[in-house]
């Protein structure tokens, strides 16, 4: 997947219980976490991040998540969401 | 028993969240009008996830996919259907023709991902005048079809009718097609009320339809829950009387007659199939568990 040119996308929203996935172009992987539970959930919310990240074969580009107290469900599906539009799978609006 | 089908908006975390505390029997999350286009990806995305990790209990789970003009119902399909969901919700069903596309879907998806062939089942919305009128055929089309159910708003938009509180309009719409769903043996849901503020509106909104015979209602709202199962509620009078002409015809039977008198009034099939359904409700309302129901008869 990661051999076709990603784009900027983002996928969820800023509101509580979910989180904010914004991925951009670059050369290398980097997976930055901003969460008010970072310090209790921060290793749990990566391990997961990077779970995603894998079984999408993303081996490049900067991946940020702005959790509003998210499930770990939330988390997945955002970031699913993420990849995908940023691979330009979207299907955009109907006609 | 289904008295209670509560929608959920998919693209909101939070609510689907809350779905697994809330109580009522089916969930429906929406993946159609709660939906922006843009973000139907999204919702799809995270129903499949909920789904696959929240633990919502003994609910019945169901998700509204997309009308079939739209370019999203087979995503929609696999999505939910490889995630658990044991019923879709499709939406402006007009007949047969409509359901027949669905069902073939759903036998390919069901293959491909090795799920027991006709698990997944249908329920379906009939929100215009052709669906009213086709909905017998429809509810017969494919063995999947559990429920029909009445989209109230959509369809006096088609009937070109104002939608009121009190439903006179439709009337004739609710009638029909509660006859189509017990001809075809299936259960029929009626539409939702749509004033989220108004609990009395919806008490007295949920017994009209009860009444009628309808075995359960869409609701929009959570605070919707608590009256319509209210109106769902048989009265201890009814559910005593119902226990007694359960004992009663359980002694005819023994003893060999059809029919037997109870306080005065004559006890049949038909009116131990009243009872039956008094009890069902009871039991489903939490008024009678299998101990009380054991210790009262």
């Amino acid at each position: 997947m990661n051999s076709k040119q990603m784009k900027r996308a983002r996928a969820g929203t800023l509101e509580s219980g979910d989180v904010l996935v914004t991925i951009e172009p670059a050369d290398a992987l980097e997976i930055k976490l901003y969460s008010p539970v970072i310090n209790q959930f921060g290793d749990a919310i990566m391990r997961s991040v990077r779970e995603v990240v894998e079984s999408f074969g993303v081996t490049s580009g900067t991946i940020s998540l702005e959790d509003q107290g998210a499930l770990d469900c939330t988390i997945r599906a955002r970031l699913a969401t993420a990849i995908r539009r940023s691979f330009e799978e979207e299907e955009g609006v109907d006609a | 028993m289904k008295r209670s089908y509560l929608f959920l908006p998919g693209n909101q975390p939070t609510m689907l969240q809350n779905g697994a505390v809330l109580p009522a029997d089916v969930l429906i999350f929406d993946l159609e009008d709660s939906v922006a286009p843009a973000e139907k990806d999204a919702a799809r995305e995270l129903v499949a996830s909920a789904l696959r990790s929240i633990d919502y209990g003994r609910r019945g789970l169901a998700v509204r996919i997309n009308d079939l003009e739209k370019l999203y119902v087979k995503k929609d399909l696999e999505a939910v259907v490889t995630a658990g969901a044991r019923s879709v919700m499709v939406p402006k069903v007009n007949g047969a023709r409509t359901l027949h596309h669905v069902a073939v879907m759903l036998d390919l998806i069901e293959e491909e991902c090795g799920i027991e062939k006709g698990r997944t089942k249908v329920i379906a919305l009939i929100e215009t005048a052709l669906g009213i009128e086709k909905a017998f055929e429809a509810a017969m089309s494919t063995p999947r079809v559990e429920a029909l159910a009445l989209g109230g708003e959509d369809l006096c938009a088609d009937l070109g009718c104002p939608r009121t509180k009190e439903g006179t309009e439709i009337f004739y719409s609710r009638s029909r097609l509660l006859l189509a769903a017990r001809a075809a043996g299936v259960d029929a849901v009626d539409t939702p009320f749509t004033d989220a503020r108004d609990e009395e509106g919806c008490y007295d909104d949920t017994v009209y339809a009860r009444d009628l015979g309808f075995d359960g209602k869409l609701s929009i709202s959570p605070h919707h829950l608590r009256p319509i199962h209210r109106a769902f509620t048989p009265t201890e009078e009814a559910v005593a009387f119902a226990l007694e002409v359960v004992d009663a015809m359980e002694r005819a039977k023994r003893e060999g007659r059809g029919a037997v008198s109870l306080r005065g009034k004559m006890i049949d099939l038909p009116v131990l199939r009243q009872a039956e359904r008094t009890l069902e409700l009871a039991r489903a309302s939490g008024m009678l568990t299998a101990e009380t129901e054991g210790a009262s008869l």
